[in-house]
């Protein structure tokens, strides 16, 4: 693609070498840490799921049994290894007897290292091959359907019931969509630990369950071969249970995942130390499945200025983009985030819009760039609201944004009515047909509006990243350098999940998944 | 039918404006005329058209036209519609309650609260509940404001917190009472099957409880709260659409003074 934007190249590539040095500085931290969360996702890898007669998740149940040894710092997978050495059971069967009280894996006598190993490594195996066939299957899908070239239509569904969801989602991808996002209840990402079994109930969204993943999928499985299309599933990763979550789409073949630590940290007041940590292991699960992640640096226009914060949009997609590196994630599954926010009063707004897009797309070229829709100066007026949205699907087409989350023209009133969805897929579709070409046709005038727009931002984007790894990242979030929300390393939620790793730590999934890598 | 740019309808009703039956207004006084769009769950067809047309009559609204009509998936079908409608609404007994106060600017405010209260208040904010948006209540409370109206972390005399979204009416209750807080503005933006009403009666409830309600002001805006509902669950007042922070600011003054409120201690 030639470049319309006359970048300052030599700044891009010190603005990217600043991000990789600030993520690798985080990594280090990263490396030596494990929480709950991760190791509870290495028990529902090695096949632990179901709920104790409370109601309690297994793998919360056997967490809490190493955590209340001691155990934690050598990792979940140790014991349970432990555990089938000595009992010749399975995990789950171990796990249903740690909840009855009649295993305490601590206090088990340890067996040698390395055949404990051995016995994880095989069960570990069996789950990462599943995995694999899960991405095999959504490429074989994809080859037989045809990927579809440009815009990924993005639609969520929010009933709050599973059934009503998939009633929704395949009237949607009847209508069009490509992309179906269920909402999670409101406070999921909360919760440190992920609910069981099809849920029917929820405030803004169901819940992000195994089953609802597994029911959801096998109807969009049903709706794609309908139509001859493959749609892909999103959900939420992000919150207390990221990583969990991850294993649960891995298994389930979710195409999408929501995956963005600084969005917990900045929106949810969850523990910087406890997220970043739980994001590496989700990041690490998330590229090996072929799951495309999707950040949400859209959200901070949602509270800072859209056209003065632009730079730091920029900055947070660069150090998502390092962090993506280091867990394994190729470009082609970076759905790094940002939106179209900025107040319609503007004079000469829609030039500034369009600069921020093409930088994205000239900046990250492979990466399904997902581009957000009007949502802070959206109004009960839907008549404009329509029209916002429309100038943000021209700026989509123009620019060749991948995951297009559609616009609502009822937005700030409500969950979307069937009818407000099918409009918006018609407004898009319109669009989208009706100037497919215009972004070939067109070049940017030189050292114009939008020209200068963009390397003004690259520029600032620089600057702040250049503070960023002089400070580090925990410092430059405690400051309030994104979104204006400042947060402190040791607040929020989340943070007596973490522990330090013993030398003796293992976790077999890194491993497989990432290839050496600890 | 419709169709073509001129209307050759007959109009042959009262096109005089009578306050005690005031009707919809198309192109002409009285015409009666409204639009509205809806989705039914059944097939499209011709079938499909009658029911629309039939629930529209319903409504009171006489000749409907569908205008349009498609199908959003093969049980569901979306329809606009055209009509008159037969009802009317005497507007000269209408009476609702409104914050009945000359706004003041940012300066005003401050001076006002220096001179009738002497010392600067506490006010905290936040999208209670399960409500994730912020745009509400930060529109209100940011430096930044809105649309040219600063926000009240701009004022000199106000203290001002926004704790942001999903904050539990518990937790709500707690930080108020561990900043001392003088005023609490509470948003709902988007809440589903009135889930809102719930949730502002139940803060009321626990600030009760607290004994707490009658020594703070309690505010609630959003897009679907007005005053009157707002005066109704219990709020000294409901802040709708188009209100901004120096409509809040210049209620806060007034009223903090007027009825010599204390704040939490």
């Amino acid at each position: 693609m030639k470049s319309k934007l006359n970048l300052n190249w030599d700044i891009v590539n010190k603005a990217r070498e600043c991000a990789r040095n600030i993520a690798l500085d985080t990594q280090k931290f990263i490396d030596r840490h494990t929480t709950v969360a991760v190791e509870r996702t290495v028990c529902r890898l090695l096949g632990i799921d179901g709920v104790d007669d409370f109601g309690v998740p297994l793998p919360n149940v056997v967490v809490d049994n190493i955590k209340k040894g001691n155990g934690l710092s050598i990792g979940a997978a140790i014991y349970i290894g432990n555990a089938m050495l000595h009992t010749k059971l399975t995990p789950q069967e171990i796990a249903e007897k740690v909840a009855k009280g009649e295993i305490d894996l601590t206090t088990l006598p340890m067996h040698d290292l390395f055949d404990i190993k051995l016995e994880v490594m095989k069960i570990a195996k069996q789950t990462v091959e599943k995995i694999r066939k899960n991405r095999e299957k959504r490429e074989e899908l994809l080859r037989k359907y045809g990927d579809k070239e440009g815009p990924l239509l993005y639609v969520i569904v929010a009933t709050g019931n599973i059934y009503e969801d998939i009633v929704q989602a395949k009237a949607a991808a009847r209508q069009g969509a490509d992309i179906i996002a269920v909402i999670r209840s409101t406070g999921q990402s909360l919760l440190d630990y992920v609910p069981y079994g099809a849920t029917t109930e929820g405030f803004g969204g169901t819940f992000a369950t195994q089953e609802n993943f597994r029911l959801m999928r096998q109807a969009l499985d049903e709706v794609s071969e309908e139509l001859g299309r493959y749609i892909r599933l999103t959900n939420y990763c992000s919150g207390l249970c990221m990583p969990e979550i991850a294993a649960m789409g891995a298994l389930e073949r979710l195409d999408v995942m929501l995956n963005d630590a600084l969005y917990g940290i900045l929106f949810r007041d969850i523990n910087m130390k406890r997220t970043l940590i739980d994001q590496f292991f989700s990041r690490v699960i998330n590229g090996f499945a072929g799951v495309i992640i999707n950040t949400g640096e859209d959200n901070y226009l949602t509270t800072a200025d859209a056209v003065e914060e632009a730079h730091t949009v920029l900055a947070s997609q660069f150090i998502n983009e390092q962090f993506a590196l280091l867990a394994g994630i190729p470009e082609e599954q970076m759905g790094l985030g940002h939106a179209f926010e900025m107040n319609p009063d503007l004079k000469n707004g829609f030039l500034l819009e369009l600069a921020q897009a093409q930088m994205a797309r000239e900046i990250f070229p492979k990466a399904p760039l997902k581009y957000m829709p009007p949502t802070k100066f959206m109004t009960g007026n839907i008549f404009k609201g329509h029209i916002q949205d429309a100038l943000f699907n021209m700026v989509t087409i123009i620019t060749g944004q991948r995951i297009h989350l559609l616009g609502m023209l009822t937005e700030a009133i409500h969950t979307p009515f069937m009818q407000d969805r099918a409009l918006s897929i018609e407004n898009a579709r319109y669009i989208f047909n009706n100037m497919e070409a215009l972004g070939d046709e067109i070049e940017f005038k030189k050292d114009g509006i939008i020209q200068r727009r963009a390397n003004e931002v690259l520029n600032k984007a620089y600057e702040l990243l250049k503070e960023i790894e002089k400070d580090g990242l925990f410092k430059t979030l405690e400051q309030g350098k994104f979104a204006n929300i400042k947060r402190s390393p040791n607040g929020g939620k989340g943070l007596e999940g973490v522990v330090e790793k013993d030398e003796k730590y293992y976790n077999p999934f890194i491993e497989l998944m990432l290839g050496g890598r600890s | 039918m419709g169709g073509g740019l001129y209307s050759i309808e007959k109009k042959d009703y009262d096109k005089t404006l009578d306050l005690t039956k005031v009707k919809p207004y198309g192109d002409t006084m009285n015409d009666g005329k409204v639009q509205l769009s809806f989705t039914l769950p059944v097939p499209d067809g011709e079938k499909a058209v009658e029911a629309a047309k039939q629930l529209c009559k319903k409504m009171g609204i006489l000749d409907p036209q569908v205008v349009y009509h498609t199908s959003l998936d093969k049980e569901f079908t979306f329809f606009i519609v055209y009509g008159s409608v037969v009802h009317t609404v005497d507007y000269t007994s209408i009476h609702v309650e409104t914050v009945d106060v000359q706004t003041m600017s940012m300066e005003e405010v401050n001076q006002y609260i220096k001179e009738h209260i002497g010392r600067k208040l506490v006010v905290i904010g936040a999208s209670t509940g399960t409500d994730a948006h912020t745009v509400g209540i930060d529109a209100i409370m940011n430096m930044k404001g809105y649309a040219g109206h600063y926000g009240l972390e701009r004022y000199e005399m106000f203290e001002a917190y926004n704790l942001g979204s999903q904050v539990p009416n518990e937790e709500f209750v707690k930080k108020a009472i561990e900043l001392k807080a003088d005023v609490l503005l509470v948003s709902q933006t988007v809440t589903q099957k009135d889930i809102h009403i719930k949730n502002l009666t139940h803060l009321v409830e626990l600030l009760e409880a607290e004994g707490l309600r009658d020594k703070i002001l309690l505010i609630c805006g959003g897009p679907r709260i007005t005053h009157e509902l707002a005066k109704e669950l219990g709020y000294d007042a409901g802040f709708g659409p188009g209100k901004f922070a120096d409509d809040v600011a210049t209620f806060i003054a007034i009223e903090f003074a007027k009825r010599k409120l204390t704040g939490i201690k």
